[in-house]
């Protein structure tokens, strides 16, 4: 039996086994190949949702679902935790004491956030990427009637490379609509000299942070929070007091592909087109663990994993690998509580901002419930 | 790997990130500049035309030394000291 290992149940693991599932149905039926995707966590969570839900717009049960739910029945899924990769003996090994032989496998376990990467942070810095910090954050945000907010891109690269201008630009318009924006500073500040990565983004974002009375920090990279003082310092020898600190923490691949020795700098080594893990035979990646100079953005996992499932089954028939991921990356960004636009672009084309409009929001919106249509593959 | 720069500065770490757009190189020197220690230098090699800007723009809003910026055909080599 030729054995598919797929680690990781986010939206690039589902979605990549549901594709395998489908197109290599007569395989499976025959009992000529086999799949399995391992991950520690019982639901996939819709990560976007987190923007919502530092707001109160959201709960947290509605952005879950079962990883059982979402994959073809011909998925055999195993909730257990990575420990290792063995690439000598070809097999994962689980905390569990599980052993799974593998002919080709496909690492698609996210990111992790790494607050304690800097020193504070966990002690007085607060953050919307994932559920708990979220649901903190929001609860924060509700008790305050005025005072000073810094919103800190730290970590670079991370998860949804537009959410810290959304986070930005939402909680303007909600403290806004509540009568309090008045009585509220807010300061965003970017480890570079300009507002976001890429350069067309800045250029709209800029002025639109300006507008909204939002002070702009370039050149800011976080060095350490003074917890007791509440104080961001930057290796820049920037000081900003804050009473609230919205940070995007330090982001890592998951521990267990540090311990394989599958990391580089951090991240996994991937070819951009095919997907391969360089210098790996029969190993892929895709999503946010990859080293790939692409958005860690669930669109890229998405679109990387019909070029992905494509090159895998290949391998199963003995052809050649010829499908190519091109860059492909949707980002829909919220200009506020009421009005988006969105990115399309690729490893050649760089995007257009267009000018955010209540459709898009609308759309946005529509497409946070219909992304459960895309985990099952069907979308 | 750790070589001998202009000025007899001594190279301690040097990171290849030719291929990585903006602002790939200029976050790779800030990587490796932050895990540096004082007096250490860091090299960084960029092939985006954007790094002529925003390194030596970075290392001067920090304070830092750039030690040199050489265009080796195609790319340029920045060496940055950790000053303080």
């Amino acid at each position: 039996m030729h054995r598919i290992a797929i680690i990781g149940g986010g939206p690039g693991g589902t979605i990549t086994a549901n594709h395998l599932a489908e197109q290599l149905g007569p395989e499976i039926r025959r009992g000529e190949v086999g799949i399995t995707l391992i991950t520690d966590q019982p639901d996939q969570v819709y990560k976007p949702g987190f923007l919502y839900l530092a707001l109160g717009l959201e709960s947290p049960e509605h952005i879950r679902r079962p990883v059982r739910e979402l994959v073809s029945p011909h998925v055999d899924v195993k909730l257990e935790r990575v420990e290792r990769v063995d690439t000598d003996r070809r097999q994962v090994n689980t905390a569990a004491g599980g052993r799974y032989p593998f002919d080709q496998l496909i690492i698609a376990s996210g990111t992790r956030l790494d607050p304690a990467a800097t020193p504070g942070l966990a002690e007085a810095g607060d953050w919307f990427y994932d559920e708990q910090g979220a649901q903190r954050l929001h609860a924060k945000l509700e008790a305050l009637e005025g005072g000073r907010i810094v919103v800190s891109v730290i970590g670079v690269p991370h998860m949804c490379p537009v959410a810290p201008l959304e986070i930005t630009f939402m909680l303007d318009d909600w403290l806004r609509r509540r009568g309090k924006r008045e009585a509220f500073e807010i300061t965003y500040t970017y480890p570079i000299n300009r507002s976001h990565s890429i350069p067309e983004v800045a250029a709209w974002a800029t002025p639109e942070l300006s507008a909204r009375d939002v002070r702009l920090e370039t050149f800011f990279n976080a060095e350490s929070v003074d917890a007791g003082e509440k104080v961001l310092a930057s290796m820049e020898g920037t000081e900003l007091a804050f009473d609230v600190l919205i940070a995007i923490p330090e982001h890592r691949s998951a521990a267990y592909l540090e311990a394989s020795g599958l990391t580089e700098a951090g991240w996994v080594p991937t070819d951009r087109a095919t997907l391969a893990v360089k210098g790996q035979e029969g190993i892929w990646a895709l999503g946010d663990t990859t080293d790939l100079p692409v958005s860690k953005a669930g669109s890229v996992a998405h679109y990387q994993s019909s070029a992905l499932a494509k090159n895998v089954v290949a391998r199963v028939r003995g052809d050649a690998p010829t499908a190519r991921y091109d860059g492909k990356t949707i980002c829909f960004i919220e200009a506020g509580l009421d009005r988006a636009t969105f990115l399309e672009f690729n490893y050649q084309r760089p995007p257009t901002v267009s000018e955010p409009t209540r459709t898009v929001h609308w759309a946005k919106l529509a497409y946070n419930n219909a992304y459960w249509l895309t985990a099952r593959g069907a979308l | 790997m750790t070589d001998t720069a202009k000025q007899g500065t001594t190279v301690k770490q040097e990171i290849d990130a030719r291929g990585s757009a903006c602002p790939g190189p200029l976050m790779e020197l800030i990587r490796g500049i932050k895990a540096a220690g004082v007096g250490d230098a860091v090299a960084v090699l960029s092939s985006d035309p954007g790094s002529n800007k925003d390194i030596p723009d970075w290392v001067d809003k920090i304070g830092f030394e750039l030690v040199s910026n050489e265009d080796l055909g195609g790319y340029h080599r920045f060496v940055v000291r950790k000053t303080r």
